[in-house]
C-alpha cells in the first residue's frame, strides 16, 4: 500500500503508531500530552482496529500513577501496552518506571516533554521531565520532528521488543507535540514488517498465568539485591545495536534512515554542537545555512541519550572536531553539569582513555542551557553558541536565549541573523480565541500540505488567559521540508482578525518590505487609514506594505455565521496571498468546510459556503496614502501610576516582550505580589452593564454573581460625591439604617468581559418596557473612557465599615471588597463568583492552597494575578503547589498556624508578667468566632507588638522569648484556610489526600469548584461527570452515576459538608460559606460551576443552575455537626423534592444532546438511567433529613 | 347491515373517518400502534421542521466551535463524535419504521423555511414511504412590508413547486388568517394541492403579568372551536377540487358528524387523544355508529356536505346575516336571585 502524506501534529502522529501497536492504553490527562489520549479513545470508540485487528482497550485513571500501575499490570499479564504522559504525569509514573524496567519488560511511553513545577508551573516544553526519569532504566529515544515522532514511535516499539529495555520515547511539548506539519504516514505493512510475530509472542511467553506460574516482586535482602540487579547488564549493553538494527530495519522499509547520533555538517568541522530534540531541526538548518558559506560547523543529533553507546557517540563525530558546545534543554541546579553535557564529557574521556576517540587532541567541551519552558531557540541562537566556540575562553555553563545580568551566565548572539529560505512563505495571524482563527489556519496548513506539493508548518500560540485570549498562528509553506522549529519573525503576509489588537499589540514589526498586511476592520477601505495608530500607519509606510482589509463581523452576521469569522479571513488569505490560484483555493476551502463541518449539518455547512462567496465581495485593498495622519498610537500595556515592578516587569510580559526582561528583573523564589490585575486593562467586552439607578432596588444579585468582580457597589457618605466625574451616577442608599448614604453600582468598563450574567441575575423590569432591566448592555466603545474615570473615582470611594454590615444578607454582602478581581477567567465563568465570595467574607486572613487546574490558571498565571489586597493591606496569600497534593498542601498550612499559634500562647503566658496580665488573658481568651471578635483580637495583637517592641531595648535574657513572639504574635489572629481546587483534584487524583484531610477533624475549608469534567485540559471526564454526558473518555455517554462526594463526606460526621449552587440561592451558598467557615473542623463545600464545558450559553448559566437543582440533578444541602452538638439533625435539605423532569435541565447542554444526535438509542438509555439515579439520591436525601436529631456524645467534635 | 365509515382521502381509501391529527403523539411508534389499534384510519405523523434542524445543527457547531482552538491547554473540550443525526435522518427513519408497523395510510407532514427545505424534505419523506404529505405551512407575517398578495403567492409557489417534485398527494394545512380565504383556497387548487387541512391552531403566547414576561401557552381545543372549521368546509365544499379535512375542535362523534356534514372528507383529532388517551377513539368510533344507525345513515358518504351551503336550505345562514341575527338574539342571562 502506497504510503500517503498528511498533515497531523506530533501528538496525532505519536498516538496513531501507538494504537495500531499496543493492545491496552492507561492514560490521564495533562497538557501537553492529553491529545494522544483523546485521539487514542476517539480511535478506539470508532473502531478502529491496531495492526492485529483487535481494537485497543482504551483507560483513562484517577492519575498518572495509576495509569502506570495498570500499564503495569497489563504488561505483566501480558498485552502490549502503552500510556502518554508529560511532567508531573511522568514523575508520578517514576515507581512504576523501575519496575518495569527491573523486570525488563518491553513497553514505550510516549512523552510530550515539558517542564516541572519548582519556581513556578510551566504547561510548555523542555526535557527537565524526561531528564528525572534517567535512573530509572529506561531506554531514552528522542524525536525531532513530526515525521521523525511518528518514524521513532515504530523504532522504539520495535526496538523494546527485541531489546526488552522500556522506552522513553519523547519530543518536545508544544512544539513539536503540537506544531502541524506535513509527513509521510506509515502504513499498517511498515508496521506489521517492523514487529515480526515472534518477538511479540515471546513478550506474551513473559507474560504471569496461572498455567505457567511465577512469581515476581520478591523481597532480596544484602545477600542477592546487589548481584540481582547487576543481572540485567547485558540487556543494556545489546540495547544500542539492537536499536540501531531497528533504525537500519526502517531505513529498508521505508526509506528514511536514522542513527543513534546523526552528524549533519561540514566533514571536516572544528566546532560542533550536540543537542535532542526539536531545536536539533533549528540547528540543522543553520549549521546547513553555515556550510554553505564555508564555516566548518556541524551538529550531533542525539537520538539514544539512554542507554548512552560511548562507541556509537565517537564514531559519529568527525576527527577533526576541536570545539564542542553541549546543550541540554534542562536545568540541574547544584550539578557538575546538566546530564547530556556530563553524558558527552564521560564519553570523551573514557574513549581518549581507551584509545576508541578519533581525534588528534580532546576537543575543548562547553555545556550550556537553552530553551526551557518553550523558550524560543533560533538560528541566531545556534550561531551565537557557535561564535562563542570560536573564542579563546568560551564561556562554560552558558545560557543562550535570556539574558542573565546576575550570574553572567548568557552569551551574546546577533538577533538580526536569519536562515529563512526565501522560497517558504511565512505567515503570521493574530486573532482572538473564539472567532476560529487557528481552526482555519489548520485547515489552511492542511490544504495546501495535502492538495500541494509544498511542504506545510503550523504553529499556534496562545495567551495565558481564557477569556478574550489572543492567538498567533505561525505558517509556513514552501517547496522545500521545513526546519525552522522557531517563531516566524520576518512574515511575508500578517493578518489582525481583530481590529481592537491594533492598539495593543505591533504586530506589524514582524513584516518584511513589500509584504502584505490583512486587516478585519469596521472600518472601510476609504475611511480606515485615519483610524489605525500611529506606529501602524508608519510601518504600512515605510515597508510598503500592501493593505487589505474586510468587514468581517459583517459579512458573519449577514451569513448567520455569528461571531465565528475563521471562513471568512481564511477566504481572505488564499484570494490575496497567492499560495494557490485563487478559484482552485475556494474549491478547496469548500471541501475542507464539507469535511469539517458536513457531520454537523448541511445548514452549517451552507452557511459557511454563503460566507466564502461573501467574502470575496467585501474584501478590498486599500489605496495607502502617502502620509501618516494618526493622533493617536499603540497604548501603554500598563497605566504610568501602576506599582515599578509592575511597570516595568509585568508591563513588558502584557505588552508581549517578556523574553527580553532579563534575570534581574525576576524574584528568585518564585514570590510575586499580589493586586496586579488591576493594571491590566484588556478592554475585550464588545458590550458592558449599564446601571439605570432609578430602577435599581439595590439587591446586590448582579454584584454577587460577576465572575470577574467588575460590577461593583458601595455606600457612603454623599459628601464624598464633591468632585464627582460629570456622568457618574449615585442614588440614595436603599437601607433603612443608612437612608443618609448615596449607593452607586459601578462598572469597570475595560476589565469587564461582557458575560451579561449580572443582566440576567437582575430581578428587576422597566414596567413600561419589560425588556430594560436595571442593568442593560450596552456597546463597550463609546462608554469606554467616561466609564473608566468614573470607576476610578468610585474605586477611591473609601470602603464601608464592615461591622455595620448583615454579611448573610446578600444585599450587604455587595458592599463588601471582593479581594479576587479582573482574572483571566472564562467569560461567565461558573466558578469564579465562588472563589470571589470566598474572598469578600475571608480574604483578609484567608491562606488559599489551590490544586493545578482552572483556579490555579486564573489564579495565578502571569503576566497579572487577580487576588488583591484591602485598604489596610490584607488579602488572600495564595499558592498552588500540585494538582494531586493540594488537600494535604493546605493542610500543612493549618498545622503549622496552629503550632504558630500554641507557641504564641505559651510565649505570653511565660511572658505574661512583662507585658501584662490583662493583655495576655484577654488574647488568650479572646472570642474570635465573628468578624468584629477577630477584628478586636486584631487591635489586641498590634497592642502584643507594639509593647514587645518597647521591651526588647531592656529585656536582657528573654529578648530572645520576645523575638520569637514578634514573630509568631499574627498566628493569634485567626486565619483562615482554604483548600480549592476542581472536580479531577477532589474526586479523583486528590481524593486519597481529600479523604485523609477530611478525616483529620483539622480546622480547613475546602472548596470543590466542580464543573463536572476536567475542565483546565479540555473536558475528560472525571468521576464527577454525571451519567449521560459525554465527555472526553466517555464519548459513549458516561455510563456510570456522578459520584456522590458529599454524602461520602457527611459519612464522616463530623465534616461540615456543602453542596450549593448560586444561581439556585444565593442565600444558601452564603450560609454554607459562613457556617463551614465557623465550623472548627473540616469542611466541604461542592459549588457547581456552570462551565464552557458543558456548551451551553453562560449568559445563562445561572438559570441552568436553577434547572440543576429543580429537577433534583443538584440537591443542595447543608450538613452541619454543629447542629448534632445541639442535638438537631445536623443534615437539612435546601432544596425542594426534583418538580420538573431531568431532561428539561440536561437537554439545553451540548454535552447531553451530542448523545442523542450521535446514539439516540443510548441517550434514551442513560436519561432513563440517570432519572432513576436523580430519584434515588432524592429518596435517601429525604430519609436523612426525616432523621431526628443524633446523640450528642457521638459527636466527634474536630481538634 | 352495519354502517359504511369508509372514505376517501388525497385518493386514498380509509376505513373510517376518524384520522390521527399531527401531533407530538407520533413521535412514538407505540403510540401509531395503539392509534392503529383504537382505529384510526390514516395517521398524519408529527411535523418535520426545517428550522428545528437548523436550529439544532446550528447550536450544536456552536458549541463544539465557539469554545475550541482558543487555549493552550485544551484545544476542544468535546469528543468528536463519529456523526450526528441532525438532519432529517431521525425522522424519515420513523417515518420507515412507522409504515412497516402499521397498515393504515402513514402521511408525512413538513414545515419548511426554504424553497429548497420544501422540495428535499418532501422528495426524502416519498423516498421514506409516506402515502401522502402535508405540507405544515405555518407562516405568521409579522414584516409590516409584507402584503397579503405576497403571502399568498410565496404559498401558491410552494405548492406548486412541492406539487412538482412529488408523485405522492399533497394537501396543505392552513390557519384561517387569510383576508379573502374562498379565494385562496381556490388558487392553492390551481397550485395542485389535492386537499386542504382547515385549521392550524396557532399557539398564542399568553402574559406573565407578575414577572413581565411573554409565555407560551398550550391549551388543548374544545368542541366550540370546531364551528369555524365547519362554517368553511360548508362554504367550500363542492366548489373546489382539493378534498376538505377538518382539524381542531373534533371531540365528540356529533363533531365528526357535523364535520362530514359541512363536506369533509375526514376528521382529525388530537386534544380529545390527548385528553382522554388513545382509546377515547374507540369510544368515537361506537358513539358515531351509534348515531349513525339511531339516525338510520347508510354511510358517511350519504351525509358527506349534506350540511354545506350549497345543500342547506338557508345559504344565507352561511353569512354575514347570520352574525347579525346571532348578535341581536344574544341577551344576558338574568342575574340568579
Amino acid at each position: 500500500m502506497p504510503r500517503s502524506f498528511v498533515t497531523i501534529d506530533g501528538n496525532e502522529a505519536a498516538a496513531y503508531v501507538a494504537h495500531k501497536t499496543n493492545e491496552v492504553i492507561a492514560i490521564y490527562p495533562i497538557t501537553p500530552s492529553s491529545p494522544m489520549g483523546e485521539w487514542s479513545d476517539q480511535w478506539s470508540s470508532e473502531g478502529k482496529p491496531n495492526i492485529w485487528g483487535a481494537v485497543p482497550t482504551v483507560v483513562e485513571m484517577q492519575s498518572e500513577g495509576g495509569a502506570a500501575g495498570a500499564v503495569h499490570g497489563s504488561l505483566q499479564a501480558g498485552a502490549l501496552t502503552t500510556t502518554f504522559t508529560s511532567a508531573q504525569g511522568l514523575l508520578l509514573m517514576i515507581p512504576n518506571m523501575y519496575k518495569i524496567a527491573g523486570e525488563l519488560t518491553s513497553t514505550v511511553f510516549h512523552v510530550a516533554a515539558r517542564s516541572l513545577a519548582a519556581h513556578a508551573l510551566s504547561i510548555f516544553g523542555d526535557h527537565q521531565d524526561v531528564m528525572a526519569c534517567r535512573a530509572t532504566g529506561w531506554a531514552m529515544l528522542a524525536s525531532n520532528s513530526v515525521q521523525e515522532v511518528m518514524d521513532m514511535a515504530l523504532i522504539a516499539q520495535a526496538a523494546t521488543l527485541e531489546a526488552r529495555v522500556p522506552i522513553v520515547h519523547f519530543f518536545d511539548g508544544f512544539r513539536t507535540s503540537h506544531e502541524v506539519a506535513k509527513v509521510e504516514q506509515l502504513t499498517v505493512e511498515d508496521m506489521k514488517a517492523m514487529l515480526p510475530d515472534e518477538l511479540i509472542r515471546a513478550h506474551r511467553e513473559r507474560a504471569m498465568t496461572p498455567d505457567r506460574p511465577v512469581l515476581r516482586g520478591t523481597a532480596q535482602n544484602p545477600d542477592v539485591y546487589f548481584q540481582a540487579r547487576e543481572a540485567v547488564n547485558k540487556y543494556y549493553l545489546a540495547a544500542p545495536a539492537i536499536v540501531q538494527k531497528a533504525m537500519d530495519r526502517f531505513a529498508e522499509i521505508v526509506g528514511r534512515r536514522y542513527r543513534l547520533f546523526d552528524y549533519v555538517g561540514a566533514p571536516d568541522a572544528e566546532r560542533v554542537i550536540i543537542l535532542m530534540g526539536s531545536a536539533a531541526e533549528t540547528a540543522q538548518e543553520t549549521v546547513e545555512f553555515l556550510v554553505e558559506r564555508g564555516e566548518k560547523v556541524g551538529l550531533l543529533k542525539v537520538r539514544l541519550f539512554r542507554p548512552f553507546s560511548i562507541d556509537h557517540f565517537l564514531q559519529a563525530l568527525p576527527a577533526t572536531v576541536r570545539r564542542i558546545a553541549v546543550l541540554d534543554r534542562t536545568k540541574e541546579p547544584g550539578s557538575a553539569g546538566e546530564p547530556l553535557y556530563q553524558d558527552v564529557l564521560t564519553a570523551l574521556i573514557e574513549g581518549q582513555a581507551a584509545g576508541k576517540a578519533p581525534f588528534a587532541e580532546m576537543p575543548k567541551v562547553i555545556g550550556g542551557r537553552y530553551g526551557l519552558s518553550s523558550k524560543e531557540f533560533t538560528p541566531a541562537m545556534v550561531k551565537g553558541v557557535l561564535d562563542e566556540l570560536k573564542k579563546d575562553s568560551p564561556k562554560n555553563h552558558f545560557t543562550v536565549g535570556i539574558v542573565d545580568d546576575v550570574t553572567g551566565t548568557s552569551i551574546d548572539y546577533d538577533p538580526s541573523f536569519s536562515t529563512e529560505d526565501d522560497k517558504t512563505i511565512r505567515c503570521l495571524f493574530y486573532g482572538l480565541g473564539a472567532d476560529g482563527t487557528v481552526g482555519a489556519n489548520k485547515n489552511s496548513v492542511k490544504i495546501i500540505g495535502e492538495e500541494t506539493s509544498f511542504w506545510a508548518q503550523g504553529y499556534f500560540v496562545y495567551d495565558s488567559k481564557k477569556s478574550g485570549s489572543i492567538t498567533i498562528s505561525h505558517l509556513r509553506f514552501g517547496p522545500k521540508p521545513i526546519r525552522s522549529t522557531y517563531l516566524i519573525s520576518r512574515a511575508n503576509f500578517v493578518a489582525c482578525h481583530q481590529w481592537s489588537f491594533l492598539e495593543r499589540i505591533d504586530m506589524l514589526k514582524w513584516a518584511v518590505p513589500g509584504g502584505t498586511f490583512l486587516l478585519n476592520s469596521p472600518y472601510g477601505p476609504e475611511e480606515v487609514w485615519d483610524h489605525l495608530p500611529r506606529t501602524v500607519q508608519k510601518e504600512i509606510l515605510e515597508k510598503q506594505l500592501k493593505f487589505y482589509v474586510i468587514d468581517a463581523y459583517s459579512v458573519a452576521r449577514e451569513t448567520g455565521m455569528g461571531s465565528r469569522i475563521n471562513t471568512i479571513m481564511q477566504t481572505c488569505f488564499f484570494a490575496i496571498s497567492g499560495v494557490l490560484p485563487r478559484e482552485e483555493a475556494i474549491e478547496q476551502i469548500k471541501k475542507a468546510i464539507v469535511k469539517t463541518y458536513g457531520r454537523r449539518g448541511e445548514a452549517v455547512v451552507q452557511k459557511n459556503f454563503a460566507a466564502v462567496d461573501k467574502t470575496l465581495e467585501r474584501l478590498y485593498e486599500v489605496k495607502v496614502p502617502g502620509r501618516i495622519t494618526a493622533s493617536k498610537d499603540l497604548r501603554p500595556p500598563v497605566p504610568p501610576e501602576a506599582p515599578e515592578f509592575v511597570r516595568n516587569v509585568l508591563g513588558k510580559i502584557i505588552e508581549g516582550n517578556g523574553d527580553s526582561l532579563p534575570v534581574s528583573a525576576f524574584p528568585v523564589d518564585g514570590t510575586f505580589p499580589t493586586a496586579t490585575a488591576m493594571w491590566e486593562k484588556r478592554n475585550i467586552a464588545l458590550e458592558i452593564p449599564v446601571w439605570d439607578e432609578k430602577l435599581c432596588i439595590q439587591c446586590g444579585k448582579c454584584v454577587l454573581v460577576c465572575p470577574h468582580a467588575t460590577i461593583r457597589a458601595k455606600i457612603y457618605d454623599p459628601k464624598y460625591l464633591e468632585g464627582a466625574p460629570p456622568t457618574f451616577k449615585h442614588a440614595p442608599a436603599r437601607w433603612k439604617d443608612f437612608k443618609d448614604l448615596a449607593y452607586t453600582l459601578q462598572v469597570a468598563p475595560e476589565d469587564c468581559t461582557g458575560c451579561a450574567l449580572c443582566v440576567e441575575a437582575c430581578p428587576v423590569k422597566d414596567k413600561a418596557q419589560p425588556k430594560r432591566k436595571a442593568i442593560n448592555m450596552e456597546p463597550q466603545e463609546p462608554l469606554r473612557e467616561p466609564e473608566a474615570a468614573n470607576w476610578d473615582f468610585f474605586f477611591r470611594l473609601p470602603e464601608f465599615d464592615r461591622n455595620k454590615l448583615n454579611q448573610t444578607q446578600v444585599k450587604d454582602l455587595q458592599i463588601l471588597q471582593p479581594l479576587f478581581e479582573f482574572s483571566g477567567a472564562c467569560s461567565g465563568c461558573g466558578e469564579t463568583p465562588y472563589v470571589k465570595l470566598l474572598t469578600q467574607l475571608f480574604g483578609d486572613r484567608a491562606l488559599i492552597a489551590n490544586a493545578t487546574g482552572c483556579s490555579s490558571i486564573y489564579g495565578g498565571n502571569l503576566p497579572t494575578t487577580p487576588y488583591t489586597v484591602n485598604p489596610e493591606g490584607r488579602g488572600p496569600t495564595w499558592n498552588n503547589s500540585l494538582f494531586e497534593d493540594n488537600a494535604e498542601f493546605g493542610f500543612g498550612m493549618r498545622l503549622a498556624l496552629d503550632q504558630q499559634a500554641r507557641y504564641a500562647a505559651e510565649l505570653l503566658r511565660q511572658l505574661a508578667p512583662q507585658i501584662g496580665e490583662n493583655l495576655v488573658s484577654a488574647l488568650l481568651s479572646a472570642d474570635q468566632s465573628t468578624e468584629p471578635g477577630i477584628f478586636e483580637q486584631r487591635a489586641r495583637v498590634a497592642e502584643l507588638k507594639k509593647k514587645v517592641q518597647e521591651l526588647l531595648p531592656k529585656a536582657n535574657g528573654q529578648s530572645l522569648l520576645l523575638r520569637d513572639l514578634l514573630a509568631v504574635a499574627d498566628s493569634l489572629v485567626k486565619k483562615s484556610v482554604w483548600i480549592v481546587g476542581g472536580d479531577g483534584w477532589a474526586y479523583d487524583i486528590g481524593y486519597g489526600g481529600l479523604d485523609h484531610v477530611l478525616a483529620s477533624g483539622r480546622d480547613v475549608n475546602i472548596l470543590v469548584l466542580d464543573t463536572e469534567v476536567y475542565s483546565n485540559t479540555g473536558g475528560q471526564c472525571s468521576k464527577a461527570t454525571p451519567r449521560a454526558a459525554v465527555a472526553k473518555f466517555a464519548a459513549g455517554g458516561k455510563p456510570a452515576a456522578k459520584k456522590d462526594l458529599a454524602l461520602m463526606a457527611v459519612n464522616y460526621g463530623n465534616v461540615y459538608v456543602a453542596r450549593v449552587a448560586m444561581g439556585a440561592s444565593d442565600m444558601q451558598t452564603v450560609k454554607a460559606f459562613l457556617e463551614a467557615e465557623k465550623w472548627n473542623g473540616p469542611s466541604l463545600i461542592i459549588a457547581y460551576s456552570h462551565c464552557i464545558a458543558h456548551g451551553y450559553d453562560m449568559r445563562y448559566g445561572l438559570e441552568q443552575q436553577k434547572l440543576a437543582v429543580q429537577t433534583g440533578h443538584w440537591p443542595l444541602f447543608r450538613y452541619n455537626p454543629a447542629l448534632a452538638a445541639e442535638g438537631k439533625n445536623p443534615f437539612q435539605l435546601d432544596s425542594k423534592a426534583p418538580s420538573l423532569p431531568l431532561e428539561k435541565y440536561i437537554y439545553n447542554e451540548t454535552r447531553y444532546t451530542m448523545l442523542v444526535h450521535s446514539k439516540p438509542e443510548d441517550a434514551r438509555r442513560l436519561l432513563a438511567e440517570a432519572q432513576a439515579d436523580v430519584m434515588n439520591r432524592w429518596r435517601i436525601y429525604e430519609q436523612m433529613a426525616a432523621m431526628p436529631g443524633a446523640p450528642v456524645e457521638a459527636i466527634q467534635r474536630g481538634n | 347491515m352495519p354502517v359504511d365509515l369508509t372514505t376517501t382521502y388525497l385518493g386514498l381509501k380509509l376505513r373510517s373517518p376518524l384520522v390521527a391529527s399531527s401531533s407530538p403523539l407520533c413521535k412514538e411508534i407505540g403510540n401509531i400502534l395503539r392509534l392503529e389499534d383504537a382505529g384510526a384510519s390514516a395517521v398524519v405523523l408529527h411535523s418535520l421542521f426545517e428550522e428545528q434542524i437548523q436550529l439544532e445543527s446550528g447550536e450544536l457547531d456552536r458549541f463544539l466551535s465557539e469554545t475550541a482552538e482558543s487555549y493552550s491547554e485544551a484545544a476542544s473540550y468535546f469528543p468528536e463524535l463519529g456523526s450526528y443525526n441532525l438532519g432529517p435522518e431521525p425522522y424519515l427513519e420513523h417515518l420507515r419504521k412507522t409504515k412497516e408497523s402499521v397498515d393504515i395510510p402513514v402521511i408525512g407532514s413538513l414545515n419548511g423555511i426554504s424553497t429548497g427545505g420544501w422540495i428535499r424534505y418532501a422528495q426524502m419523506m416519498e423516498q421514506a414511504g409516506a402515502d401522502a404529505l402535508e405540507l405544515n405551512i405555518y407562516f405568521l407575517p409579522t414584516d409590516l412590508e409584507l402584503t397579503s398578495q405576497k403571502i399568498e403567492d410565496t404559498y401558491c409557489d410552494l405548492v406548486s413547486h412541492v406539487k412538482a417534485s412529488v408523485r405522492i398527494p399533497v394537501s396543505v394545512k392552513l390557519g384561517p388568517f387569510f383576508t379573502a380565504f374562498g379565494n385562496f383556497a381556490m388558487r392553492l387548487d390551481s397550485a395542485g394541492a389535492d386537499g386542504l387541512v382547515l385549521f392550524n391552531r396557532f399557539y398564542q403566547p399568553d402574559f406573565d403579568i407578575e414577572n413581565l414576561e411573554v409565555v407560551p401557552n398550550l391549551v388543548l381545543s374544545d368542541s366550540d372551536e370546531l364551528r369555524l372549521r365547519l362554517h368553511w368546509v360548508a362554504l367550500l365544499y363542492n366548489r373546489i377540487r382539493p378534498d376538505l379535512a377538518i382539524t381542531g375542535g373534533v371531540h365528540t362523534a356529533e363533531d365528526v358528524v357535523k364535520g362530514i356534514m359541512a363536506g369533509a372528507r375526514c376528521t382529525m383529532m388530537t386534544s380529545a387523544l390527548l385528553r382522554h388517551g388513545i382509546p377515547y377513539l374507540e369510544k368515537v368510533e361506537e358513539d358515531l355508529i351509534d348515531w349513525m344507525e339511531e339516525h338510520e345513515y347508510e354511510s358517511i358518504s350519504q351525509m358527506r356536505g349534506s350540511m354545506s351551503a350549497q345543500s342547506v336550505a338557508e345559504p344565507a345562514a352561511f353569512e354575514r346575516a347570520n352574525y347579525m341575527k346571532v348578535l341581536s338574539s344574544y341577551t344576558l342571562k338574568p342575574a340568579p336571585r
